[in-house]
Parts: structure tokens; sequence; C-alpha cells
């Protein structure tokens, strides 16, 4: 018989409770409970990047949490990314802009390791981006373009931050 | 790729650790997760009961003291990396902080995690041999502290008994503007080590060598102490050809032949990388030394 635990997470700033089974991760709790499925699953032992969110605000690997942990804390997915459904998180958007992404995999965890970088480091050289993305693994791209979309979205919102 | 089935507990208090590693048989702790996630997804590991560490916020702490520096095992390896004393006082950490892994995983992935997962490539671990660290030790007998040098009694495994846990570790500190260097060698950033070399150097106002520290990490089960290096160093000044031919005296060290490079591949990765390593360190005293 599996044992479970009732928690609270704030998700994307919605207060979501449920009963879970203590052995569930945090990705699968947030896939299958709360169908937020952007949050993707590559390789589920932590070397892919993937399933990246955000915990209390710092980038951690989902798949290597269990939903427990996540009690009382907050957890940001991509989908929490842009203010309405209509319109692109300026990140988002310059990975459209300059096809940072092919086959999409891989982004959701490539977005939110650089909300963190970019919030930590307005200004990044290539450099910096080059070693805060080299724990997300990009099969299609070589990374050129989300290199490129990165500087880019610093830029955008560096200038948006200054308006 | 799921975990299996266990009983989850996430006490507050070492005490409390203390007591479940006690009265449960086959528990686990959970430190960062970085490692044992990933075994338990693949079910390397099937304890009975995971015991969640991340909860006893007593175990999560640097404090800085007069000869040393001090850190809760459960100090998140992203703490060391921001820490202003880290920074200052423990150099060589800081530059080995930033080879561990990537920021997801430091944000996670603790001192003490790594100190007993004891990943024979591991920074932190070649960090702790380096600079002679003492680990203190909580159990149903009281606490006891041992040197660093004597905590891998083997393979991947710390010494300490089934009810026993890692509380804390004590970083001895050098003089300062001491010389330093953490340089590896991996295949991708973030990756761990196939060779890493950490070097720590004391100077007199001459530029003669007083002091030395010279670890290797990757080289076998745990980090190997070249104390026939450090020995032979005292009293030359460090320039680059007399360490070459100190340095080749590492390729008698024994040294693991798998996957990632065979034996004598990771023995001439010490020789260079050591080489670098304290070479780098001796330009960084000239540099902090009153002129």
């Amino acid at each position: 018989m599996s044992e479970t635990r009732k928690i609270a997470v704030m998700v994307n700033g919605k207060r979501r409770e449920a009963t879970v089974p203590v052995r569930v991760t945090l990705a699968d709790f947030l896939r299958h409970e709360l169908r937020l499925t952007g949050t993707h699953l590559g390789c589920e032992h932590g070397v892919c990047g993937a399933c990246t969110i955000l915990l209390d605000g710092q980038s951690a690997r989902s798949c290597l949490m269990l939903a427990v942990q996540a009690d009382g804390c907050e957890v940001t997915t991509v989908e929490g990314l842009a203010s309405d459904p209509k319109t692109l998180h300026p990140l988002q958007q310059a990975f459209h802009d300059h096809h940072g992404l092919q086959c999409g995999f891989c982004t959701p965890g490539i977005l939110m390791t650089l909300i963190e970088l970019l919030r930590d480091n307005p200004n990044p050289t290539e450099d910096d981006i080059r070693v805060g993305i080299s724990g997300n693994l990009c099969r299609c791209t070589g990374y050129q373009n989300i290199v490129v979309a990165a500087l880019d979205a610093a830029k955008r919102l560096r200038t948006a931050g200054s308006a | 790729m799921k975990p299996p089935l266990f009983s989850y507990h996430d006490p507050r208090t070492t005490a409390d650790v203390v007591a479940l590693l006690g009265r449960l048989e086959n528990a686990k702790l959970l430190a960062g997760g970085q490692s044992l996630m990933p075994m338990l997804n693949m079910r390397y590991v099937l304890p009975d009961h995971l015991i969640d560490l991340n909860r006893v916020d007593a175990l999560r702490y640097i404090r800085g003291t007069d000869g040393a520096i001090e850190m809760g095992a459960m100090t998140a390896q992203r703490d060391i990396e921001f820490s202003d004393v880290v920074r200052k006082r423990r150099p060589l950490m800081h530059e080995a902080i930033a080879q561990v892994g990537h920021r997801q995983t430091r944000n996670r992935g603790t001192l003490g995690g790594s100190l007993c997962h004891l990943d024979p490539a591991a920074e932190l671990v070649a960090v702790a041999a380096a600079l002679d660290a003492k680990v203190s030790i909580a159990g149903k007998n009281g606490a006891r502290t041992i040197d660093f040098a004597a905590f891998p009694i083997a393979y991947m495994t710390p010494a300490l008994e089934p009810d026993e846990l890692l509380t804390g570790v004590t970083f001895p500190c050098w003089r300062p503007g001491h010389g330093f260097a953490f340089v590896e060698f991996s295949r991708r950033h973030g990756d761990f080590a196939i060779v890493s070399a950490a070097a720590l150097i004391e100077e007199d106002p001459d530029g003669n060598l007083t002091r030395a520290s010279l670890t290797l990490g990757g080289m076998g089960p745990a980090p190997v102490r070249a104390h026939g290096v450090e020995r032979a160093l005292i009293g030359d000044k460090p320039e680059e050809k007399h360490l070459r031919e100190i340095c080749e005296s590492l390729r008698a060290l024994e040294a693991v032949d798998d996957i990632h490079a065979p034996a004598s591949y990771r023995r001439q990765l010490a020789t260079v990388l050591s080489r670098r390593a304290l070479l780098k360190a001796h330009e960084r005293v000239a540099v902090t030394r009153p002129s």
C-alpha cells in the first residue's frame, strides 16, 4: 500500500492542494496531478534539464525532487511565464523570433534556467549563457540560436526594465 | 524510472534524525537528492524508509571562526558559491564549486550529500582532502569528529555507522594571501572530473615554499594527497622546470581504468594538472605578496 501525504504548493501563483503518494516526483505531480504538461521529462535522472522549474525562485530539476518536498513552497513552471494566454514572455518571444527551438522538447527547461540567469545577471556575456545552459541538453539546435535568443531577450528585458 | 515504494520521514532536528536511524531498518538519508534521487529513479537503491534532511534547519550554516570555516552538512552548494566568507578565506573552495554540476544542481545539492556520496571524482571531496577538513558525526552514542582523511573507507563508502549521520565539516584556514588553484579535466563543463588537482601553497617573502598541499581526485576510490610532492617542494622556489620534474613522480600513482579513461591517461593527467595547479597557485601568491 502506497503511503500518501497531503501537500499544499503555490504553483504559478495559485494554491494547489492534493494528496500524493510520497514517492511521486515533483515533475510527475505537476504533469499528472495538475496537468501542467509544459514541464517535460527527458532522462528522469537529472542529466537533460528538460524538467527544470523554479522552486522558491531558484532553478531545480523537478525529476530529482519529491512532490512532498515542495509542500509549502512556490513553484513556477513554463506555464507561469506569460502574463496572459495570448502574449509571450519577452524571453519566449525572443526564442520565437530567433528560431531558438526546433522540436521544442528541451525549451521549457531552457527557458526556466534562463529566467533565473537573466534575473540574477541582466547583462550576461555569451560565455555566461553557454555556461548557464550547460545543464540543459538540446539535440536539435546546436545551441547557437538559443544563445542568440537569450542575449536578445536580455537586451529586451533590460529595455523593458528601464522604460 | 520512478522511485520504489518507501515510507517518508521529514524530521526537524538532528536528534530526531538519530532517533529515526536507530529505530528504522533499511533507512536512507536524503540530502539534496542530486545523486540519491537518480539512484531511486533507476532503482539502484531500494530503501524501506527515506529520511529527508531538508527540514533540519540547524544543519544549514556557514560560520567563519578564528582559524577555520564551519559548515553544516545540509549547506547548499549554492550557499557556498555565493558566500563572501568562502570567497575571501576559502578561495580554493570558491574556485572548485563553480565546477560542481550546474546551477540547477547546485541550488539543491549539498556539501554533506556530496561528501557522503563520495564520488571519487567529486570536486568537494577533493577540496575536503586538500584542506585537511574535519567531519562531525552524530549517532546514538553521541557526537564524534574525525579527520576527513579517515572518512572514505572504500569506494563510495564513508566511515559512518548505519545509525549515524554527518552533521558538519570544519575547514581549517590557510594564511591570508596563500596561493590556491583547482584545475580539472572533464569532457564537458559540469561533468565529474576525469582527474582533478587541488593545490595550496604558502611562501616566505623570498618566494621559497613553506607549506604545500596537493590533492588528486579521480585517480582511485578516494582523493589522493601527494605527500611526496608536498615534501619535495618545501624550501624551493616553485619554478616551472622544477615543478615539471617533481610532478613526474606522480606517474607512479595507482589509477583506475574505466570507460572514461585508461589508467595511463589518468597518470598523464595527474602530472600535467598538478604542475598547472601548483604553478597557478604560485602565481596567485605572487600577486598577494606584500612588496
